[in-house]
């Protein structure tokens, strides 16, 4: 509640900054903006950005740390009563105090009357904390709000370069943000390294990236037959890159002749409407997929195989026959096949909008030189249009190889080293979810492995990443 | 070319030579087209009839879940039956029961067999209905009230002609007695047939019967507002800060290979990164629509810059030059020029981007976001279900009655879907240009 006040009259102070930055700047040119530096709205926003920005990041920063600030002062000093509880007795002792203080629910614990005094005298001091806390940062802020005030109000004049100041903003702004994206990278990095090498500590990467047995269940005892587990991830990586290739033999030639269909042979009309309706099929959520996978298109599978099955039995090919028709629901072809009908429109949106990029200028080139339509596009819309096509692709395959909702439902469990799309297959992503979603015990190897498959991936992902990079350099052409 | 000596031939004869040539040459040069732009439409024949039958599997599986079978029974509250000083202990249940049997003219056998197979047949919200008002109004005691709600999953499902009466008995869920029984009802008009609202109106449930979306659906719309707010506006700043203002250097490189690695990065690494991070680190509570909407920002923040970058890209250079020649600076001809211009490619990309997060699930499972939530979610903090989890947990539930509602569940969510990607279309169909 006093948050949500300090934001409003922080609002209000930058505007009222605003309007009087650009009351007396104006005023410094005679009320005239043509004898100005800059705009007179520039010099209201650089006083409004001193006044208010400093002090909302201040705010920012002791919402997110003022909790734990608080919980260290907390813990600094123990009562003495608490020396007969545990640990985690005590963790929960500190937490039930700051939620007394504040007003919230408390655990379910039950405390003896002398550690319920206890508790009751934290939650004074962690309000007296909070408090004084609060009060400092509201003091803190009404300093920074002056001395941003002070900073610049008095060197408005109409000569100041407020534009150039504002921009100095904008950038760091934008710099900002951009580095959010690296952040996130070292996050993904620090947290998947950090848990993985935890996980190569008991199981050597050796044998995770080269052996060929996956079985991550691990016996309750030490001493009990299987209790090691197996961690090869081999047949893993099979069934991805097995699952991947059948996707991208769908999602491939026919989201790639969309493209071209739309963006060259199509005319407004039509395009107007085969675009919208192919890009629902790209706004269907993997879980509906997953859905349409394992209800639909594996059954038809099945009994299509089987029926087929049926055709040879007692023939030549009688082995054939009878493997076929045993064939089950689930198996890597209708995993790969329902990932590369989700592909398609992935695929031919990304290809269309490069293959609109192409200048009409080379077009019309190679019309003028007598070319067909179809030519125009194999020799010159394509190749121009190749490096963001590779990365489409690129992209494509990724993306496939991180799916994880359509092989969770219709790949299977089973890890098995084959390159038969008729065999049931698992995935590296099916096995993170299997390995995380069941019981959390955060030590053992069996979740960690989870991490160490999320190494793979992302390492994987990253590889593949470079090597489309150094295609489109490669093949960059400019235009204009 | 012909095999006749060169000193024979004409500058005619030449002419028709060459002219034959290139018909011939034209005719397969056209069929090679004509083959071209077959291929072209045969993809987007497939491509659309996957879609035709995506749908209308989906269709077909969830149309039965918006009908729904209720019932209507008058109940005597006799006070013999109702013990005052503890309400909670009441069997509301067998009460509702006898007032069925009444209804079809039936007595209980004294084994109570006959209440049990009806108990079967009516929800359980039953008896919280009645408990619920003679907690607020004790005096209704010793009069008749009415309760009304759905029948069971298995006796809706009977309606609906999931469970048939040619199957033997054995095979079925419902004896052959109550089947006789619903039908009698039915005739009698006791049951009714109408529009399930409470399929919107309600969260979900252990009975299918009770079970809805609406939780869902709030938990869904918190999640997506926290990602808007964060993807959306730091996606567009970074993009233009790499493709208007960077410097072309070894640091901004490495953030150009660092973005769209990010976009190569599986959605369940996310998954990862927000258990390892958001929660294991910062706290951040489990469940809740602020952490999934953490995840699913940064998930979506690549794909938007990229888009935003595309349609920077595309903005040709003559526009900054001219903004650059009338004395504009370089902020002033992006955001006053560039950026505009670029803005339909931007707002498309973005609205995908969000929807794609809105359909997400896999991370979703690795943040805890698979639990049961009984309710509506209250605050962003709170334990909350999406969509498509809701999605995923009723395709695991082993009720039958579940599969239809996983279906119309979907169903629900594709909705949503649409209706983004329609306005990812109105944007992109009244401001695209070519440049």
């Amino acid at each position: 509640m006093l948050t949500w006040i300090a934001i409003l009259i922080l609002a209000a102070l930058s505007t009222v900054a605003f309007l009087v930055g650009r009351r007396k700047a104006l005023a410094s040119a005679g009320g005239s903006s043509a004898k100005m530096h800059s705009l007179p709205g520039y010099y209201g926003t650089y006083v409004a950005l001193w006044v208010g920005v400093p002090a909302a990041l201040l705010l920012f920063v002791s919402i997110m740390l003022g909790g734990r600030l608080e919980h260290g002062l907390l813990t600094a000093t123990e009562p003495p009563v608490l020396q007969q509880l545990s640990s985690e007795q005590k963790e929960l002792f500190f937490e039930d105090a700051q939620a007394l203080a504040e007003g919230r629910q408390l655990s379910e614990a039950i405390y003896e009357p002398d550690v319920k005094l206890a508790l009751e005298a934290k939650a004074n001091e962690a309000r007296v904390y909070s408090n004084a806390f609060r009060q400092g940062t509201f003091a803190l802020m009404g300093v920074l709000v002056l001395a941003g005030f002070l900073w610049t109000f008095p060197r408005l004049n109409k000569d100041f370069r407020a534009r150039n100041r504002v921009e100095g903003w904008v950038d760091g702004l934008l710099l900002a943000c951009s580095i959010v994206a690296v952040i996130t990278t070292l996050g993904i990095i620090l947290s998947l390294v950090w848990e993985s090498l935890r996980f190569f500590s008991s199981v050597p990467p050796a044998d995770f990236l080269l052996g060929t047995h996956w079985s991550p269940q691990i016996g309750m005892r030490d001493d009990q037959v299987g209790s090691s587990g197996g961690f090869g991830a081999l047949p893993l990586f099979a069934g991805t890159f097995l699952v991947m290739l059948i996707a991208m033999c769908v999602a491939g030639p026919v989201g790639l002749f969309s493209a071209i269909y739309l963006s060259e042979y199509a005319g407004p009309k039509a395009r107007a409407v085969f675009k919208p309706l192919l890009e629902i099929l790209a706004g269907v959520p993997t879980v509906v997929y997953g859905f349409f996978a394992a209800l639909t298109v594996g059954p038809i599978f099945r009994q299509a195989f089987n029926s087929l099955g049926g055709l040879f039995l007692g023939g030549p090919l009688n082995e054939l026959g009878l493997y076929l028709g045993q064939v089950q629901n689930q198996m890597a072809l209708v995993a790969g096949f329902v990932m590369g009908i989700m592909l398609i429109p992935f695929v031919s949106s990304l290809s269309d909008d490069i293959i609109n990029s192409v200048p009409q200028a080379l077009r019309d080139g190679s019309y003028a030189m007598g070319a067909t339509k179809s030519e125009t596009v194999k020799k010159v819309v394509l190749p121009a249009a190749l490096p963001g096509i590779a990365g489409a692709f690129l992209l494509a395959i990724s993306r496939a190889v991180g799916e994880t909702m359509i092989v969770t439902m219709a790949a299977g469990l089973q890890a098995k080293l084959t390159l038969n799309p008729l065999e049931t297959v698992t995935t590296v992503t099916v096995q993170i979810v299997t390995l995380l979603t069941g019981d959390q015990e955060f030590d053992s190897p069996k979740t960690l492995a989870a991490f160490g498959l999320g190494l793979t991936l992302f390492a994987v992902t990253l590889v593949l990443n470079i090597v489309a990079l150094r295609i489109v350099q490669k093949y960059r052409e400019q235009y204009d | 070319m012909t095999d006749l000596p060169l000193t024979t031939t004409t500058a005619s004869d030449r002419a028709r030579d060459i002219r034959a040539a290139v018909e011939s040459r034209l005719k397969i040069r056209h069929a090679s087209e004509r083959r071209f732009k077959l291929y072209g439409q045969l993809a987007i024949a497939i491509a659309l009839g996957f879609l035709v039958l995506l749908l209308g599997r989906i269709v077909t599986q969830g149309a039965s879940t918006f009908v729904v079978h209720s019932i209507s029974v008058q109940v005597p509250l006799d006070p013999a039956r109702i013990d005052q000083t503890e309400l909670e202990g009441v069997n509301y249940d067998l009460m509702v029961a006898d007032a069925v049997l009444a209804k079809l003219g039936e007595k209980d056998d004294d084994y109570g067999s006959k209440s049990e197979a009806i108990k079967d047949l009516m929800s359980p919200d039953f008896g919280f209905q009645l408990l619920n008002m003679i907690k607020a109004d004790a005096s209704l005691i010793g009069k008749t009230v009415t309760v009304s709600g759905p029948l069971r999953a298995n006796a809706d499902l009977y309606f609906k002609g999931e469970i048939k009466r040619a199957s033997p008995e054995e095979e079925r869920t419902l004896t052959n007695q109550q089947l006789d029984w619903l039908d009698a009802l039915k005739s009698s008009g006791v049951i009714t047939t109408g529009f399930n609202i409470g399929f919107f109106t309600k969260s979900d449930s252990t009975e299918p019967e009770q079970a809805g979306v609406l939780g869902a659906v709030v938990g869904s719309a918190m999640m997506l507002l926290v990602t808007a707010f964060l993807a959306v506006p730091i996606g567009v700043m970074a993009a233009v800060y790499l493709e208007e203002f960077a410097p072309k250097n070894r640091w901004t490189d490495v953030i150009e290979v660092n973005i769209n690695n990010l976009a190569a990065v599986p959605s369940i690494v996310y998954g990862l990164l927000g258990l390892g991070l958001f929660i294991n680190t910062l706290g951040v509570p489990r469940s809740s629509p602020l952490l999934g909407g953490l995840v699913l920002a940064l998930m979506a923040l690549p794909t938007v810059i990229i888009a935003t970058r595309s349609s920077l890209k595309a903005v040709p250079p003559s526009i900054r030059e001219a903004a650059f020649g009338v004395g504009a600076s370089r902020t002033q001809a992006v955001f006053h020029h560039v950026l505009p211009l670029a803005m339909p490619g931007v707002m498309t990309g973005s609205i995908l981007a969000l929807a794609h997060a809105l359909g997400e699930t896999a991370p979703l499972l690795m943040i805890g976001m698979v639990s049961f939530v009984p309710g509506v979610p209250t605050g962003f903090d709170q334990a909350a279900t999406v969509l498509p989890v809701q999605v995923f947990i009723w395709e695991n539930a082993s009720e039958r009655a579940f599969h239809e509602r996983t279906a119309a569940a979907i169903m629900v969510l594709l909705v949503f879907m649409i209706l983004m990607n329609a306005v990812a279309i109105i944007v992109r169909r009244r401001f695209e240009r070519r440049w």
